[in-house]
């Protein structure tokens, strides 16, 4: 990129870390906002009238009247999208599109916190598998580069990277619920129970979402890894006599995790996207199978809450991502 | 030209592309092969393999072979189209942000920004929601998902090339700018932009399949690969083949495509990375 | 210093490296290293003097395999040693600064740590932290106590490198091995880092050898001079004895090649190509390019022979040829101001980057002449500003002030708004050869182009002047039909001259042209510009960083420093009688042969 041979001003008395992740920050919110009105505008503006599309096959002209009442259609766009972010911003998702065409009052938070709960627990198993496999094996095969482990770990990540969810959660399903009969085809879990209660549903939802992700996670670190080792520090430590582990180690390694950090937020992130998929393979009642089911209600409250959560997670992702980056680049921590 | 196929001869390439080369063949053939209606039942619902039915039948007691056989011509022509037009308005973006590197560029690139800050899948089903299940909504969703990035990776390319002797000299002597792009940095950035292809292919497959998995794509009664696994998949046991073939298909194709990509990539000397998009430094 | 008597410190003797395939790399090298020698270890691109100089540390290659011979330093053998074995040697016994000091300090690591783990991987105990600190005196960066916490990011090119220097030196090895350490560097940095390295053995006697493409930077610092070509040392001895009585043609071709500003005179390249791995001729592998190559050339491959106690030399006809007595032509005719109109008027030209946020220009307030049929060099380092000021003349980039000047009419800033006329009359040559060349369209189709575009000729007369122009640049006609990765690099900087000729330009600004390429090749690509100037009666910018291609080339000089002119003259007056500070600096740093040399 251009922009990292420019000359950067010395800022007086702020410190690179606070100013650099203020940029972060502020960017991030600006693609919130942008986000946020891109959610709306695709809702609310894109097929004409919302409350015949919620109503869709049982519209009639009252239910149709009486529904753009309820939902405050008959005021402007602008205001309505005012509305909607500043409820949100203060934790008030408003109420369900489709329970508004019932007659009913549920609220957006009240149909969403369960799922999030669920989702939130299953996306953490999974990251917790996947972050140091990632790592792990990504780092092995450039140090053990040519050697079968090499090989057979590059293969089968190729592989396995290109399989979507759905065909790996099926194909899972196929061997151990139809082949072997060792795990159960579905998780589900009645509401307001806790999914860690049953915990041999989880296993298959939890390998289907780390196949994918764990094999571009392994890909990208691995091709990092190998970039460094092909660096002239590490030449120029080996051929001053520096051991082969603290080389691997401090210089190689310690290298390729800033590089690796940003790999896995942005795995994370697929992870997130895999969760749409997976849940509805497995039937979990998570967020995914919930916006999912919002889509197919066309509930469109429900579906832009939702994806204005999961865009705030995403962004939050990046932004830590920046702050592990920021302390292990030395370089990054001053001003130049 | 050899020069071109010389990836065929790697094992890797070899294999991806005799997998390609025989899904691509089933689903463009297939149509004419199958020995029954799609779309209409021919027995009784999710028995197994007999020679009636090879593969047996699905949960409305359609033949799952002629479904098989029938159901990857979507998946694959849908893939190609939204693959080409986000190459079309990718690289007119990414040429025109890095040729020009006037005001343009950094809007563009703000702008790639926030799409690249948007998780791909959600983005589309937002878009699916308000415009309701349509293959036209889903084809401009995919190719929107994928021309940023394509954007961003023409337009480094651009900025490269643009400082190169021949470049200039083209400008210097006062050529217009569509000559020169045209004659000069196009020829040039091909190569590195097009490497990618294979795995946006697969990606476009990916998330086009996904979406038709989770019903808001292709509707019933086509025959699609995806929508047969999400239609059949709650009677995997009674017909295993009606879910697992389907599976295999899509996950033959995507591997194969990789393969083929990979090797591709490695003949011309790079490896088959997907790049970090963003970059910390920048 | 002649160290000949001692047991020398590096022996290396009828060494054989090869590619896996079986291609050799290096062939028979037998060299020594004598206590506290500086050894330049001089080749061109892909004469094997890296390879032979990293057989040192036991290293080699990915893919390349030792045939046979031996290696040995501080007494013991190298090859074919365990790896345990070659790390305690490594660092203690022999040690290595690299070539490019930015890539070659771990990113995450303070300089001080990175020196310490290489005292820590020989020495257990002690007083390493006292260590570190005399290691950095050693180089000259002791001042600040702090120093040692900083890291690679926050130094100079020239401090990076002074602290892999450190790192090489923190053991105290008997011996190092250089590879090109200067070359990434600017020339006052370079010849404060020589200064350093040859103080380095004065004080603390550690051997050295100092691999490089340049015979310049060796000549007057190192002791003895090996010239390797294609694999074999084709000649060895003194450096005064190298330089002054060459015994090899090739030795002599090189020497002859030096821009020097001191001695301004004809450069003379060596015709050819130098040969690659796996491409080596039968019989002696200069004799292709050799100028007194005779049959038997071709079909024995000479053997290393003594001429004097301590001089070998690779050549079957050594003793009956006297190289020394070759023609000393005077170069240019003295510089004397010929009355001419000027073609070309800068004024007060300031260019500025868009990207550069310090406010700062890139050239401020410049103003020069460029008269008809005359040669002026822009001298100045990397950063300088002289580069922009090429770009500006050809409208590539749009000054922020002034005027530029053409035949007295003033131009326009972008080459889009200037008339034909103009846009033929200004042609450009760039850098580097390796990008200047569209890698896309066979060589035919870019010198095509400008005749076509700026001369308005149709196909056909446009397909006739291609082996016309081809030829005024000495290149064959046949290769028209080539890409430009068939060429080599010289090759491709003559197609891009011929592209520039195309236009029939009146003035030509070539910037940095021979910068890319190896010292042989830029002597005849100088050459064939001097040719081209006198014939044509070209007008010519020449921007360059060294100074002795400025002697050899130049009617008038530009000094340039930090954007703005420091000094202007001509050639013989401001090399002479430099008359600003910079310019002394820059002369007293530049790289030029010793008195005696041919």
């Amino acid at each position: 990129m251009t922009a990292a041979a420019e000359p950067r001003v010395v800022r007086r008395e702020t410190s690179p870390v606070l100013a650099f992740l203020g940029r972060r920050l502020l960017g991030g919110l600006v693609a919130l906002f942008v986000a946020s009105i891109l959610i709306f505008a695709a809702l609310n503006v894109l097929p004409g009238d919302p409350a015949s599309v919620i109503l869709g096959r049982n519209a009639t002209p009252q239910a149709e009247a009486v529904l753009t009442k309820r939902m405050q259609l008959d005021r402007p766009a602008a205001a309505r999208y005012a509305d909607w972010l500043g409820g949100f911003l203060h934790g008030d998702l408003g109420l369900s599109a489709v329970s508004l065409a019932q007659g009913q009052h549920e609220t957006v938070w009240h149909q969403i916190s369960g799922p999030l709960k669920n989702s939130a627990i299953l996306a953490a198993i999974a990251a917790l598998f996947m972050i140091p496999l990632s790592i792990g094996l990504g780092v092995i095969g450039p140090i053990y580069s040519g050697k079968a482990v090499d090989h057979a770990i590059s293969i089968l990540s190729l592989g396995a990277i290109a399989l979507p969810e759905f065909v790996t959660g099926s194909l899972l399903i196929g061997v151990f619920f139809v082949g072997l009969d060792w795990l159960p085809p579905v998780a589900i879990v009645p509401p307001g129970a806790n999914p860690l209660d049953n915990p041999s549903e989880l296993v298959l939802p939890v390998l289907t979402l780390l196949f994918a992700s764990l094999a571009a996670g392994v890909r990208m670190v691995r091709a990092g890894m190998t970039e460094v080792l092909q660096t002239e520090y590490v030449q120029t430590a080996r051929l001053n006599g520096v051991a082969e582990r603290r080389v691997l180690w401090r210089y190689a390694l310690r290298n390729a995790l800033a590089p690796s950090v940003q790999v896995l937020a942005q795995n994370l992130q697929w992870l997130i996207g895999g969760i749409i998929i997976t849940e509805s393979v497995f039937a979990y009642p998570g967020i995914g199978t919930a916006l999912v089911n919002a889509v197919q209600n066309r509930d469109v409250t429900v579906v832009q809450s939702v994806a204005m959560l999961i865009a705030v997670v995403y962004v939050l992702l990046n932004l830590l991502a920046d702050l592990v980056v920021m302390l292990l680049v030395p370089k990054l921590r001053e001003p130049a | 030209m050899s020069d071109a196929l010389r990836f065929l001869r790697t094992p890797s390439g070899a294999i991806g592309g005799g997998i390609v080369l025989f899904v691509v063949l089933v689903a463009a053939l297939g149509p004419y092969l199958a020995p029954h209606d799609p779309t209409a039942p021919v027995g009784i619902p999710l028995t197994g393999s007999s020679s009636h039915a090879w593969l047996g039948t699905d949960f409305l007691g359609r033949d799952v072979l002629s479904r098989v056989l029938n159901g990857g011509r979507s998946v694959i022509g849908y893939a190609a189209a939204a693959t080409v037009l986000a190459y079309l308005v990718g690289m007119a973006i990414g040429l025109i942000a890095g040729y020009t590197r006037s005001m343009v560029d950094p809007v563009l690139m703000r702008t790639v920004d926030v799409m690249l800050a948007f998780p791909p899948l959600l983005f589309l089903l937002v878009l699916i929601a308000g415009a309701g299940t349509s293959i036209t909504v889903l084809i401009i969703g995919v190719a929107a998902i994928q021309a940023p990035a394509i954007s961003r990776i023409v337009r480094t390319a651009t900025l490269e090339v643009s400082t190169r002797g021949y470049v200039e000299a083209g400008i210097a002597r006062g050529e217009r700018a569509f000559a020169v792009v045209g004659r000069e940095v196009l020829p040039n950035i091909l190569a590195p932009v097009l490497v990618d292809a294979g795995l946006r292919f697969t990606y476009s497959i990916l998330i086009i399949a996904s979406v038709n998995f989770l019903g808001l794509g292709l509707q019933p009664p086509n025959s699609d690969w995806a929508l047969m696994i999400s239609e059949n998949r709650t009677y995997i046991q009674l017909n295993a083949f009606s879910v697992l073939v389907p599976a295999a298909m899509i996950g033959l194709l995507t591997i194969g495509i990789n393969l083929t990509g990979d090797a591709i990539a490695r003949s011309l000397g790079r490896s088959y990375v997907p790049r970090t998009t963003r970059s910390v430094t920048s | 210093m002649s160290a000949v008597a001692v047991e020398p410190v590096v022996r290396v003797e009828n060494l054989c490296l090869g590619l896996q395939s079986g291609e050799p790399v290096v062939d028979g090298v037998t060299f020594s290293v004598g206590p506290g020698e500086i050894v330049g270890l001089v080749g061109e691109s892909g004469s094997g003097k890296t390879t032979t100089a990293l057989s040192l540390l036991g290293y080699t290659r990915r893919g390349i395999v030792v045939r046979g011979g031996t290696v040995e330093v501080g007494g013991e053998s190298v090859l074919g040693r365990d790896r345990r074995a070659l790390r305690g040697l490594r660092g203690n016994t022999v040690s290595y600064v690299p070539q490019d000091p930015g890539g070659a300090l771990n990113p995450s690591m303070r300089v001080g740590d990175a020196i310490l783990d290489v005292l820590r991987a020989h020495r257990r105990g002690g007083a390493a932290a006292e260590s570190v600190r005399a290691a950095l005196e050693r180089v000259e960066l002791g001042r600040d106590p702090r120093f040692a916490g900083r890291y690679p990011h926050q130094l100079s090119g020239g401090q990076q490198q002074r602290v892999t220097i450190a790192m090489a030196c923190v053991c105290d090895p008997p011996v190092a091995v250089l590879d090109e350490p200067t070359t990434g560097l600017d020339v006052l940095t370079q010849d404060r880092i020589l200064a350093e390295l040859r103080r380095l053995r004065d004080e603390d006697g550690m051997a050295m050898v100092y691999v490089t493409h340049d015979l310049a930077v060796v000549s007057q610092r190192a002791d003895r001079i090996t010239v390797m070509y294609a694999g074999r040392v084709v000649e060895n001895g003194q450096a005064s004895d190298v330089l002054e009585r060459p015994r090899h043609p090739y030795t002599r071709a090189l020497v002859e090649a030096i821009p020097d500003f001191r001695k301004p005179r004809a450069l003379r390249g060596i015709t050819g190509v130098s040969v690659g791995v796996g491409e080596w001729p039968n019989g002696c592998a200069f004799a292709p390019r050799c100028a007194y190559e005779q049959t038997r050339c071709h079909e024995t491959v000479p053997v290393l022979e003594e001429t004097v106690p301590g001089h070998h030399v690779r050549c079957l006809r050594w003793m009956e040829l006297d190289l020394q007595a070759g023609e000393r032509s005077n170069g240019r005719a003295a510089g004397v101001a010929v009355e001419s109109a000027p073609l070309l008027e800068v004024s007060g030209l300031e260019a500025r980057y868009r990207s550069s946020r310090s406010g700062a220009p890139a050239v401020a307030d410049v103003s020069f002449a460029v008269e008809q049929g005359r040669c002026v060099a822009l001298v100045g380092e990397s950063g300088s500003g002289k580069t922009t000021i090429g770009r500006c003349i050809a409208g590539l980039h749009v000054p922020a002030a002034g005027t530029i000047s053409f035949d007295g009419v003033p131009i326009a800033g972008t080459a889009r708004r200037r008339p034909l006329e103009v846009r033929r009359r200004i042609q450009i040559v760039f850098q580097n050869p390796f990008e200047s060349l569209n890698p896309r369209q066979r060589v035919r189709s870019s010198i095509i182009r400008p005749l076509r575009v700026l001369r308005r000729l149709s196909r056909a007369e446009a397909e006739r002047e291609v082996g016309e122009l081809l030829e005024r640049v000495k290149l064959p006609a046949r290769l028209g039909e080539r890409f430009p990765v068939e060429l080599s690099g010289g090759e491709r900087q003559r197609v891009a001259i011929a592209r520039a000729l195309a236009a029939r330009p009146d003035l030509l600004v070539c910037d940095e042209v021979t910068s890319a390429l190896d010292v042989s090749v830029q002597a005849a690509v100088l050459e064939l510009l001097q040719e081209l100037q006198r014939d044509l009666r070209l007008s010519m910018l020449f921007i360059t960083h060294n100074l002795g291609v400025v002697a050899c080339i130049a009617d008038s000089v530009l000094v340039m420093d930090r954007g703005s002119l420091c000094e202007t003259g001509t050639v013989s007056e401001v090399l002479a009688q430099p008359s600003h500070d910079y310019t002394r600096r820059l002369l007293a740093a530049a790289p030029c042969l010793p008195d005696g040399a041919l």
